[in-house]
C-alpha cells in the first residue's frame, strides 16, 4: 500500500506554475528519488507534502487520511519529517539542543509540571538528553555535541538536519539535496549512511538529489520533473534510458558548460 | 535611610518581577510586546480592588491579580497570535491594547477613573518583594530549562524550522505570554500595595516602552540580563528622581551606547551565575596585579 499519495497536485506562485497535476505514490519501505532540473518544482512538492505551503488544487493521502490542509507540526505528529535544501538549523543553539528540541516531541510534560520543575520532568529531561545523544552517535556527530550548530561544517549540518528529522521518529523521511556540496567520495558515504538508516529505522524515503549517482545507487523508483510537470515515472534503467529526461539534463548541462 | 534603601531595593524588585516576565515572552520567542503596562495596570488594579473595597487577604489579591492578568492574556493572545500577525503587526496590536486597557482604567466606576484609588494598603514589605522575586526568577528558570523553553527558543530562532519539528507556533506563543502576563499582573499588585496610590496614568506606553527596552538591553534569550537591566533603567532613575527631563535623555544615551556597543544586550542568550562572575572578578585582579 501506498504511504504518501499525491492526487493531481497543482502549486501557483502568482503568474509561475511551480508544479502541476502531480500524482504519484510511495509504496511504504520505500526510497523514491524526486529529480529534475533546477528550478522544477521539487523542493515546491515538499513543501507542499510538510504544509509549508498550501496546494492551488489537488489532494494529499498519509495512510489513506487526507491530510492536504494540516499544519507542519500535525503531520510531523502523523509521522513525516524533512530536511531543508538550504539548511534550517537552530543555528545559535548547540547540536545538542538541536536535537533535544526534535526529541521534546516523544517526551511530552505539562507546563504546570515544567514550571514547578517536578521529579517527573527531571526523569523525562534525562531521558530527552539520553534520546538525543543516541540520535547524534547514530550520526557520527557525538564529538560535536556541545558545539554551535552554525560552527559545523556543512556536510556535518546535513546531517545534523537528518539527525534532529530521525529524532521525530518519522515513518516518512522527505531528504531535500543531502549530498549538496559534497565530493563523489563524501556523496558514496552519505549514500550508504542515508541505506542504513532507512533500514535501522523502518523508513519510507523521498529524495531530491543532483547526485546522479546517489540516486541510482538508492532508489528503487524514481520520478521527474520538469517545469513542474511530469517529464518520466519508473525504475532507474527505465528513466535513464527516456530521451525527454536525457533532453532535459542534457539541456540544463548545456546551460551550466555554457555559464 | 534604612528604610530609603529597603524602599529603593523593593522597587526594584518589582519591576525585575515584570520584566522578567516580559523577557521569558520577548526574549525567548523573539515577539514584541509594547503593551505589557496594561498586564501591570490589571494586577495592580485587581489585586488593589479587592483589599481596598473588599477587604480581601493580600496574598489571596495577589494571586488574583496575576489570574486577571493571564486571563487578558489568553484573551489578547488568542487572536493575534492565532492570526500569526507578522511581528511588527503584532507589536502595533499589543500598543493598542495597551492604551485600549488605560482608557478603560479611566472610565471605569470601579476604577473610580482618573482619580484613582488611593490608601491601598502597604503590604508590599521588602521581605514580600523579595520572596516573590525568589520565586519567580526559580520558575522563570524552570521553563527555560524544560521542553517549552527549548520550544520558545526553536520558534524564535526559526519558526518553519521549529514547525517541522513537531511544535505547535501557536500553543508556544502563548503560553509564554500568558506566563509573561501572570508575571506582570503580580509585580502590579505588589506595585499597588507598595505604593499606596494607583491611578491610570502610572501605566502609560512609557511603562511598556522601558520593560521592553529593559528586556533588549539586558539581552534577549536571558533571564538574569534584563533583571540586571531593570535595576538600571528603571529603578535607580526612578528612585534618585533626576530632573525627569534629564533621566529621559541619559536613558536614551544609555540605549543607544549598549546598541551601539553590544547589540546582543547585557548578556544575550546568556545567564549571570557565581562561578560567571568569579571568573570575571579573577580576571579583574588577573588584569590588576599584571599592571602593578
Ligand atoms: N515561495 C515562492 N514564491 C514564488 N515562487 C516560488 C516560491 N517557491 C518556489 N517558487 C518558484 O517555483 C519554481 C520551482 O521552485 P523549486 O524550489 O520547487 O525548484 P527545485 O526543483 O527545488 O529547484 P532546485 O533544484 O534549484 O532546488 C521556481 O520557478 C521558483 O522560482
Ligand atoms: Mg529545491
Amino acid at each position: 500500500m501506498d504511504i504518501l499519495r499525491l492526487e493531481a497536485v497543482t502549486k501557483r506562485f502568482g503568474g509561475i506554475v511551480a508544479c502541476k497535476d502531480i500524482s504519484f505514490g510511495i509504496p511504504e519501505g520505500r526510497i523514491m528519488g524526486l529529480i529534475g532540473p533546477n528550478g522544477a518544482g521539487k523542493t515546491t512538492i515538499f513543501n507542499l507534502i510538510t504544509g509549508v505551503y498550501s496546494l492551488t488544487a489537488g489532494r494529499i493521502y498519509f495512510r489513506g487520511a487526507d491530510i492536504t490542509r494540516l499544519r507542519p507540526d500535525e503531520l510531523v505528529a502523523l509521522g513525516i519529517a524533512r530536511t531543508f535544501q538550504n539548511i534550517r538549523l537552530f543555528r545559535n543553539l548547540t547540536v545538542l539542543d538541536n536535537v533535544r528540541i526534535a526529541v521534546d516531541r516523544n517526551l511530552p510534560y505539562s507546563f504546570g509540571a515544567a514550571l514547578a520543575r517536578l521529579p517527573s520532568v527531571l526523569s523525562k529531561e534525562r531521558a530527552v538528553y539520553r534520546q538525543a545523544t543516541e540520535y547524534l552517535a547514530a550520526l557520527g556527530l557525538s564529538g560535536r555535541a556541545g558545539d554551535r550548530a552554525d560552527s559545523l561544517p556543512y556536510g556535518l549540518q546535513r546531517k545534523l538536519e537528518i539527525a534532529r528529522a530521525l529524532a521525530l521518529k518519522p515513518k516518512l523521511l522527505l531528504l531535500d539535496e543531502p549530498a549538496a556540496g559534497m565530493n563523489p567520495e563524501e556523496s558514496a558515504e552519505l549514500a550508504r549512511l542515508i541505506r542504513r538508516i532507512h533500514g535501522e529505522f523502518g523508513l519510507t524515503t523521498l529524495l531530491i538529489e543532483h547526485h546522479m549517482d546517489v540516486v541510482m545507487e538508492l532508489c528503487e523508483q524514481i520520478y521527474v520533473l520538469n517545469f513542474g510537470v511530469k517529464l518520466a515515472e519508473g525504475d532507474a534503467e527505465t528513466v535513464q534510458g527516456n530521451p525527454d529526461v536525457l533532453r532535459a539534463y542534457l539541456g540544463e548541462g548545456y546551460k551550466r558548460a555554457g555559464n | 535611610m534604612l528604610s530609603y534603601i529597603s524602599g529603593i531595593i523593593t522597587f526594584s524588585l518589582i519591576y525585575v518581577i515584570a520584566a522578567v516576565g516580559l523577557a521569558i515572552f520577548t526574549g525567548f520567542t523573539g515577539l514584541f510586546s509594547l503593551g505589557h503596562a496594561a498586564f501591570f495596570a490589571i494586577g495592580a488594579y485587581t489585586a488593589g480592588i479587592l483589599t481596598y473595597f473588599y477587604d480581601v487577604n493580600f496574598w489571596l489579591a495577589l494571586a488574583s491579580g496575576g489570574a486577571m492578568s493571564g486571563l487578558v492574556g489568553i484573551l489578547i493572545g488568542y487572536p493575534t497570535l492565532k492570526a500569526k500577525l507578522r511581528s511588527d503587526y503584532f507589536a502595533i496590536a499589543t500598543l493598542g491594547f495597551g492604551e485600549a486597557v488605560r482608557v478603560l482604567l479611566e472610565n471605569l466606576e470601579i476604577t473610580q477613573g482618573a482619580r484613582g484609588l488611593p490608601g491601598i494598603p502597604a503590604e508590599t514589605t521588602l521581605p514580600v518583594a523579595a520572596g516573590v522575586t525568589v520565586i519567580v526568577l526559580w520558575v522563570a528558570r524552570n521553563f527555560v530549562h524544560s521542553r517549552y523553553g527549548r520550544a520558545a527558543v526553536a520558534v524564535r530562532e526559526d519558526f518553519v524550522a521549529a514547525e517541522m519539528m513537531g511544535i505547535n507556533l501557536f500553543q508556544v506563543r502563548l503560553l509564554s505570554l500568558v506566563f509573561s502576563a501572570i508575571c506582570g499582573g503580580v509585580a502590579g499588585g505588589l506595585f499597588a500595595h507598595y505604593v499606596s496610590f494607583i491611578q491610570p496614568s502610572m501605566f502609560t506606553s512609557y511603562l511598556s516602552t522601558q520593560l521592553t527596552a529593559s528586556v533588549v538591553a539586558g539581552g534577549m534569550g536571558s533571564i538574569t540580563g534584563p533583571a540586571v537591566a531593570t535595576v538600571i533603567f528603571i529603578a535607580i532613575p526612578e528612585v534618585l528622581r533626576v530632573a525627569s527631563m534629564w533621566r529621559l535623555v541619559a536613558y536614551g544615551l544609555l540605549l543607544v551606547a549598549i546598541m551601539v556597543f553590544r547589540p546582543q544586550g547585557l548578556l544575550g542568550f546568556r545567564e549571570l551565575s557565581w562561578a560567571g562572575v568569579k571568573r570575571w572578578l579573577t580576571l579583574g585582579k588577573a588584569a590588576g596585579q599584571g599592571r602593578g
